[in-house]
């Protein structure tokens, strides 16, 4: 007889993995000096030091970063997943975990959902810095909301990618240091900070592929105005393929941990 | 389902890439009792550890606890034991309240009964005072004991103790022995893992010995310890230089003659009765040698472990090399 976790205490682990993450996120100073003053310093940086610099299509340069800011702090957040999952893989807490009667995929589901919240937190603090920087979105309620939803939506399926890059590497300075490997070169070489047509025409050729290109323009088609059809339902498809490779990816590795 | 024992181990194998960590391991171990499992770093201890606790499967063989097989259920496994591996995996972010509830809440215990639980094993573990300080805050010893606080948490009729001392002062040591004769007299099944052999010899009713994952044997202290032979009798003598004249008169009481006691200036012979000691005395004293000293020697552990492999088993301190791969 094989014995199974009833769904409602898996959903019950779950819950309360996603507890301790939250507690966790609000304990842990450095979790938010990572997640929150990142975004700032790059809005400072941006906004003030380069921005004079970056001619972009409606002139206003503090409605064409911020898009690309919130997409980021999204990244960012989503960093995170893998380095919180690794630490807790090589101080033995995912022994200690896996040795108890819960269902296999509360920690990581608990764990990508309690990033969830941190982020939305930070997407929405992000937003209000957002605003004493000069950023004015004019789009309806709705289409900001849709903002905010697709951001999340964003963050979540990368904190998947992240808890695959932090279930390979099971270190928490290098998952953090892979970390930045992947995000880096995708943030900058994306519509985050400047208008892709400004790049040669093979660096924009993929920037305009770069799924971040694909979020931070719907996220400014839905703030600031633009066509969104497009870049939404791009993002959208991109979101669906890495959820369908890094979600059953980080679950295979998730139960062939040793 | 029925069975004799709490563990039973037929023919375990696992290997990591080249490394080859059980190699057809056999293992059994009765209910309520503590089992010790000895052996030197890489000898396989972690990994006998982890298949039973269902951490890994293992590539060949089987393994069941309680009659439960690790591999074809490892839920059902997972609802019977309790685990303390070789590091204290507290969160240290939480309390020692906190962590311990969480370990109830994911028993399925539910808000209350997790909560008493957890004040239940505070208390018991002496940690009640720093139960709602975070863990970072805690000594390595409060560590260890909140580790083992929580694996019994969910009242786990089976626990695994890997290397539990590790790292302790010889307080806390003697604090956590104390509590593991406790759950065994509660009727726990306890296998420990352990590269001391006091340890093995203080704890256990059953001592196996493990050496390139294999158990090359077991039995209680007292009849590992007979498989080395006899107790001996340790003679000093007062005069180095006169060894052989000592070793002349004294091999009328040998059947192989006196041998050279190891380390010291002295000779030691198989304690063949009573009267020996009173016999050598009398040899000694005819031959006109002074003694410094007369021991009763029963052999130790490492004895039984030199006799079993070749090889002294020399702790390496604070190495904990079997790092799950």
């Amino acid at each position: 007889m094989i014995s199974r976790v009833p769904l409602r205490d898996a959903a019950s682990d779950c819950v309360v993995m996603a507890r301790r993450g939250l507690i966790e996120s609000v304990r842990k100073p450095a979790l938010l000096v990572f997640t929150f003053i990142e975004p700032v310093i790059l809005i400072v940086i941006f906004r003030y030091a380069f921005g004079g610099a970056i001619k972009v299509p409606n002139g206003d340069y503090a409605n064409f970063l911020m898009p690309g800011i919130l997409v980021l702090t999204a990244v960012f957040g989503a960093i995170v997943t893998g380095i919180g999952l690794s630490e807790d893989l090589s101080k033995g807490i995912v022994d200690r975990l896996r040795s108890l009667p819960i269902a296999r995929s509360a920690v990581l589901v608990g764990r990508t959902l309690s990033d969830l919240a941190r982020n939305a937190g930070n997407v929405i603090i992000i937003f209000v810095v957002g605003f004493l920087v000069g950023f004015d979105p004019n789009q309806p309620i709705t289409r900001i909301l849709a903002a905010v939803l697709l951001l999340l939506a964003f963050a979540y399926v990368f904190s998947w990618i992240s808890a695959t890059v932090g279930l390979l590497v099971r270190d928490p300075e290098t998952a953090q240091g892979a970390g930045f490997v992947w995000v880096f070169p995708l943030t900058f070489i994306s519509s985050a900070f400047v208008p892709t047509n400004t790049m040669p025409p093979v660096v924009q050729a993929i920037a305009d592929v770069n799924p971040i290109t694909l979020c931070v323009d719907a996220v400014r088609a839905l703030t600031i105005g633009g066509a969104a059809t497009g870049p939404v339902l791009g993002t959208l498809a991109w979101l669906a393929g890495l959820s369908l490779v890094f979600i059953p990816f980080a679950v295979a590795r998730y139960r062939a941990l040793q | 389902m029925t069975r004799d024992s709490a563990i039973e181990v037929e023919a375990l194998h696992k290997r990591f890439g080249e490394v080859v960590a059980l190699d057809g391991l056999d293992l059994i171990a009765p209910e309520g009792q503590v089992l010790a499992l000895l052996g030197p770093n890489g000898a396989g201890k972690t990994t006998l550890v982890r298949a039973l606790a269902t951490l890994l499967v293992p590539d060949a063989g089987r393994a069941r606890v309680l009659g439960i097989d690790v591999v074809a259920d490892p839920l059902g496994v997972r609802r019977e034991i309790g685990l303390a591996g070789q590091f204290a995996a507290v969160d240290e972010i939480l309390t020692g309240r906190e962590n311990l509830e969480m370990v109830g809440m994911l028993y399925h215990l539910g808000r209350a009964e997790s909560a008493r639980r957890a004040r239940e094993v505070l208390e018991r573990f002496e940690l009640t005072d720093a139960a709602d300080r975070r863990t970072s805050t805690y000594s390595g010893g409060m560590r260890r004991r909140l580790d083992l606080a929580a694996t019994l948490v969910g009242q786990p009729r089976v626990l695994f103790l890997d290397e539990p001392t590790t790292g302790l002062d010889p307080r806390g040591r003697a604090q956590l022995w104390d509590m593991i004769r406790e759950l065994r007299r509660e009727g726990t099944t306890i296998l420990l893992t352990t590269q001391y052999l006091e340890e093995a010899d203080q704890l256990a009713q059953l001592i196996a010995v493990i050496d390139q994952g294999r158990i090359v044997a077991e039995g209680t202290a007292g009849e590992l310890k007979e498989r080395v032979g006899r107790d001996r009798l340790i003679v000093r003598l007062a005069d180095a230089g006169r060894m052989e004249d000592a070793t002349v008169a004294l091999s009328a009481l040998a059947d192989d003659g006196p041998l050279d006691a190891p380390g010291e200036c002295g000779l030691s012979l198989p304690m063949s009765g009573p009267d020996l000691p009173a016999e050598v005395v009398r040899a000694l004293d005819r031959a006109r040698l002074g003694i410094v000293g007369l021991e009763v020697r029963s052999p130790t552990l490492d004895d039984v472990f030199f006799a079993l492999i070749g090889r002294h088993v020399e702790p390496e301190a604070e190495q904990p090399q079997e790092v799950a791969a």
